[in-house]
């Protein structure tokens, strides 16, 4: 058996190994295909953030590309009137309790989700949802860094790197529903944690809720 | 939430009985806060960090896995537990005032134990009597039609009953009169 596959994904044929997963297959062929909370190296996806949706002929309904795994032959388109309405509305539900103050974000046009509203022509002021302020205090008792739980998207990258880097898990999710947030134990500033402040969750935050104070030279 | 004396050892005690009898894995957390919940009524931060030393799962997933859950509960259940719906019925007349004038008078919120640990206040869904609606639970007296008013009743009530309880209690010596209510259980 050879070590890759052919697959096709919006009609254009692709070499992808075999047994990785349809998202990062189009994503190394420079095929986009929007994600937050995709880890290459994780086992069993989260799917959590219902944004890489695809068409794979065969299939009845579209599938999260992050969970399925590529085939030899697998047709793919990454758009059809379904997809982008499951895109659409995923994405929106993600900017309705999401502080939507660009200009004051320092992840202002280096941000996830500006990006996948420039490449899918979605707008970031949805008016679909009621916007629910969450108004959570800024965590800024690092003294490099801070953390912003309203713009938090719970994409779970920075819960990945910091279980990687640290034996001890210092964040992790908590709470249910629109309560969900990522924190430490017992809820407390990140200064009066086990926190080492290695940042590595810093440095992979999609979006402006884990930030630098001095953005970095 | 501040512990009482003697309290330190006793969760240690109960968390160490319980992770001895299981096998100390992920998938024996929750059997293993039950297990911590049903002897100490509630689940302490200590014991929290002991499970989590014990299992070898970080303390932040213990901490998620508690707030996930309604069934635990962070703080210990007061000597009053009030319990207020916001279920359909109760929340369309406006339980959530109900609850909003309950946290004001006990200075805590929903899910919180008072520092004296008098009163506890929680949110409930349903007690399944709406045509009362809202609905309040006191201890486990159901209390209908409860308007910021008749909360101001509820608490008087109970400040009352506490007053009584609390000459005896002051003749030995404040808290300690409680503690030893609580070690004869």
């Amino acid at each position: 058996m050879s070590e890759y596959v052919k697959i096709v994904i919006d009609g254009t044929e692709v070499k992808a190994r075999r047994g990785e997963k349809l998202l990062w297959a189009a994503l190394e062929n420079d095929i986009y295909i929007p994600h937050l909370c995709a880890i290459r190296e994780e086992a069993r996806p989260n799917a959590s953030c219902r944004l890489c949706f695809v068409e794979v002929e065969g299939t009845q309904d579209p599938v999260p590309s992050c969970t399925r795994t590529v085939e030899d032959g697998m047709v793919v388109k990454t758009r059809s009137p379904r997809v982008d309405r499951l895109v659409k509305t995923g994405f929106e539900l993600l900017l309705s309790d999401h502080d939507l103050k660009c200009r004051q974000c320092p992840a202002n046009r280096n941000c996830a989700l500006q990006t996948i509203a420039k490449k899918r022509g979605l707008k970031l002021k949805q008016k679909r949802f009621k916007p629910v302020a969450r108004n959570y205090e800024i965590d800024d008792s690092p003294e490099e860094f801070a953390f912003n739980r309203n713009r938090c998207v719970l994409c779970g990258q920075c819960v990945f790197a910091d279980r990687r880097e640290n034996e001890t898990g210092v964040i992790g999710f908590a709470g249910r529903g629109i309560n969900r947030v990522v924190t430490t134990f017992q809820d407390l500033p990140l200064a009066e944690s086990i926190c080492r402040k290695c940042k590595v969750c810093v440095d992979v935050c999609p979006v402006g809720a884990l930030y630098y104070k001095k953005s970095p030279e | 939430m501040q512990l009482l004396d003697g309290e330190k050892e006793q969760i240690l005690s109960v968390v160490d009985r319980v992770l001895n009898k299981s096998n100390k894995k992920r998938e024996d957390l929750i059997p293993v806060l039950q297990q911590v919940q049903a002897e100490l009524g509630y689940l302490p931060a200590l014991a929290m960090e002991k499970i989590a030393a014990g299992t070898g799962v970080p303390a932040a997933d213990i901490y998620g896995l508690a707030t996930f859950y309604n069934q635990f509960r962070l703080n210990p259940p007061g000597d009053h537990q009030v319990k207020v719906c916001l279920g359909t019925a109760c929340y369309m007349v406006g339980g959530d005032i109900t609850l909003e004038s309950f946290e004001r008078r006990m200075e805590i919120r929903e899910g919180e134990t008072t520092p004296d640990r008098r009163y506890s206040l929680e949110r409930v869904a349903c007690v399944g009597c709406c045509t009362m609606a809202p609905v309040v639970v006191v201890d486990d007296q159901v209390e209908g039609k409860v308007t910021p008013t008749r909360v101001d009743g509820i608490m008087l009530e109970l400040e009352a009953k506490n007053g009584q309880t609390g000459k005896e209690d002051q003749s030995a010596g404040g808290r300690d009169g409680r503690q030893e209510e609580g070690e004869q259980e």
